[in-house]
């Protein structure tokens, strides 16, 4: 979130300044040098080594024993469940994100503001308790449990479970993307299309989706990040069944925890080297983002 | 021909029911679901082989017993929000009459197996590390100041709650039954504890892997276990007094009757009395009940045990409410340290 408003302020100041002038700098050259070190230091120690050390860690036993670490059965169930609940969860909050800035951009209704902080609330909130509401609710002793084993229906500590929980969780991401985009567009060239006589469906696949898809993917690649590296809210609801409920994040603590750390890493590993991806085209969706960003506010000022 | 063709037909499928519904008899495939505790991961984890094996062989049914391990106390309470356990496995009878109330099972759970549900025991010792640079002999070198004690969470532990009750005891000992005295202990005691984890694995793994505390009190299993993982690296101090932790076992009726796995939970927990399941036990450092297993492991130092049956305690029930009930005196004694 951070990151979008900077690269949208970014690419304001761009536009109305261009790049600045070397002589605004005014900070002499061993300020900016030491910053530079610092900052590039802090995520050394912060960020690249402890990454490195995960890879070597799962490497310590050699290369052998890294791929055999991915034959285990029980290691190939917590994958495929982590990947199996990021791909219900993510779409399902792309549909809602997607809907959501739409609705909140396009019209203005009372309870906008109230509706919009209440998308952020998953931020906001510890994910332990995005998982306890679900037990709470669907639990044997919760307000729905004695309904469900009635009708034979397992929700917590099963697949359903995980998924809502997961869903809790990444809710903001794309809808988060998505609103300052939209708002910034404005919605002038949709307002053209139906002068024209197009449908709404027509406006939507035509105009709105194609101008935001960056933003559109940039929040998705977020909320997939999330949806895979879930820890706490997960923990709460999957009850542990080792081949069986236990999610890749899960299953490392599970390894480390039985005194097999090369395994373990090994699984943090592919995790980490997931979340190297999502970087990449994190960064790669977010330029575009802000180019279209960009765009957009070319056009208004086109217009004015 | 139409008619001939269609008797046909007819017997091919009535054939084809009859071979599915005997292979279905003959090669049934069975899953239960062992909800347990921190430190049986390694037990189970040889157990469930064995048994698979036996119950093969006796049966011809696949059973595939799937693991779920955790704190003691937060397992039962999973169990009672609707993880569908067939079997408990679990730290403490507290947390299995905690289901009971709830009535998953029946209320004389305890009565159902030999030995109080109990098929193997253990005991709370003392691990330190190589060398032993603090000097700790006894529970008393615990509550020095500058000895940085680990042990999990009472609160959501089973291994946790017997730490605490085996250092009741040896104060209660010590001080000639002064209540008193035994509170100023406890309390002394937790001031050293620098971390609560919620199970006694991550209590391992806080003083064995990222190398925090002194001394840890542990389950006697734990501590060997930790010895094997890292030789040379820990010693076990065995306190001059510590309690019999018995960890018992018991069919959730409830939910395996629902499952139609009854029959096979009930004789998966029985099998632990065997010779076989006794031997696994022993190996993974728990004492067997029967004493012509146990004599063939001289591992296990005798030294004096209290019983949580003891009328310094009065059985689990008393025990909970007067030491780890909300407000009890483990809330009263635990003040979180600052180092």
């Amino acid at each position: 979130m951070g990151a979008f408003t900077n690269s949208r302020a970014l690419a304001s100041a761009r536009h109305i300044t261009g790049p600045l002038p070397t002589s605004a700098r005014t900070e002499p050259a061993w300020i900016r040098t030491t910053l530079i070190v610092i900052t590039f230091a802090f995520l050394g120690v912060f960020i690249l080594w402890p990454l490195l050390t995960v890879f070597h860690e799962g490497f310590s036993k050699g290369f052998g024993f890294y791929i055999e670490t991915f034959k285990d059965p029980i290691t190939i169930k917590s994958i495929e469940l982590t990947l199996l609940t990021a791909a219900i969860a993510v779409p399902l909050n792309t549909v809602f994100g997607l809907a959501a800035a739409w609705a909140l951009t396009r019209f203005k209704f009372k309870g906008r503001q109230l509706l919009i902080a209440l998308i952020d609330l998953p931020l906001w909130v510890s994910p332990v308790i995005g998982g306890l509401i679900y037990i709470l609710l669907f639990g044997r002793q919760g307000t729905l449990g004695p309904w469900l084993i009635d009708h034979d229906i397992q929700i917590v500590f099963a697949l359903p479970g995980i998924v809502l929980a997961t869903t809790f969780v990444t809710f903001p991401f794309v809808a988060r993307s998505l609103i300052p985009l939209m708002e910034a567009q404005g919605h002038a060239e949709e307002e053209a299309a139906l002068t024209l006589g197009a449908n709404g469906w027509q406006v939507f696949f035509r105009i709105t989706l194609p101008k935001v898809k960056w933003g559109l993917l940039y929040g998705i690649i977020l909320c997939n990040a999330r949806a895979m590296g879930e820890f706490g809210a997960v923990s709460v609801v999957s009850g542990h069944i080792r081949g069986k409920t236990n999610t890749m994040p899960l299953h490392i603590e599970i390894l480390y925890n039985e005194y097999q750390f090369a395994a373990a890493f090994a699984v943090a590993s592919l995790l980490s080297l997931l979340a190297l991806i999502t970087l990449f085209l994190k960064t790669y969706s977010e330029s575009r983002t802000a180019q279209q960003l960009r765009e957009a506010q070319e056009l208004t000022t086109l217009s004015h | 021909m139409y008619p001939l063709l269609q008797k046909f037909s007819r017997l091919a499928l009535a054939s084809l029911l009859a071979v599915l519904s005997i292979s279905t008899v003959s090669a049934k495939e069975i899953t239960l679901l062992n909800v347990s505790y921190d430190p049986t991961r390694e037990l189970y984890g040889e157990y469930n082989k064995a048994f698979a094996k036996y119950w093969k062989a006796k049966t011809g049914d696949t059973v595939n017993v799937e693991q779920s391990h955790g704190g003691s106390g937060k397992q039962a309470r999973a169990v009672i929000d609707g993880l569908p356990a067939d079997v408990v496995t679990l730290a403490l009878a507290y947390d299995i009459d905690a289901i009971a109330v709830h009535e998953l099972l029946p209320k004389d759970w305890q009565q159902k197996l030999p030995d109080q549900s109990t098929p193997y025991t253990s005991t709370i010792v003392l691990l330190v590390r190589k060398g032993n640079p603090k000097g700790i002999k006894d529970w008393d070198d615990l509550v020095k100041p500058g000895v940085a004690v680990i042990t999990p969470n009472p609160k959501t532990s089973g291994g946790a709650r017997w730490n605490y009750l085996a250092a009741w005891a040896f104060a209660n000992k010590k001080f000639g039954g002064n209540e008193e005295k035994n509170k100023e202990f406890i309390k002394a005691l937790f001031k050293n504890v620098p971390v609560l984890d919620t199970g006694a694995r991550g209590a391992t793994t806080t003083f064995v892997q990222h190398g925090l505390g002194d001394v840890f009190i542990s389950w006697e299993n734990e501590a060997f276990l930790a010895q094997k993982e890292f030789p040379g690296k820990f010693e076990i101090v065995t306190p001059s007094l510590s309690i019999l932790a018995e960890p018992p076992v018991a069919v959730v009726e409830k939910n395996a009757s629902k499952k139609g796995v009854t029959d096979v939970a009930h004789e998966y927990l029985k099998y632990l009395y065997s010779a076989e399941g006794q031997d696994i036990a022993g190996k993974n450092f728990y004492r067997p009940r029967d004493q012509k297993v146990a004599a063939k492991y001289t591992n296990f130092k005798k030294l004096d045990l209290v019983t949580i049956n003891d009328p310094l305690f009065g059985g689990w029930q008393k025990a909970q409410k007067k030491h780890f009930a909300d407000k009890g005196l483990f809330d009263q004694l635990y003040v979180p340290s600052n180092n």
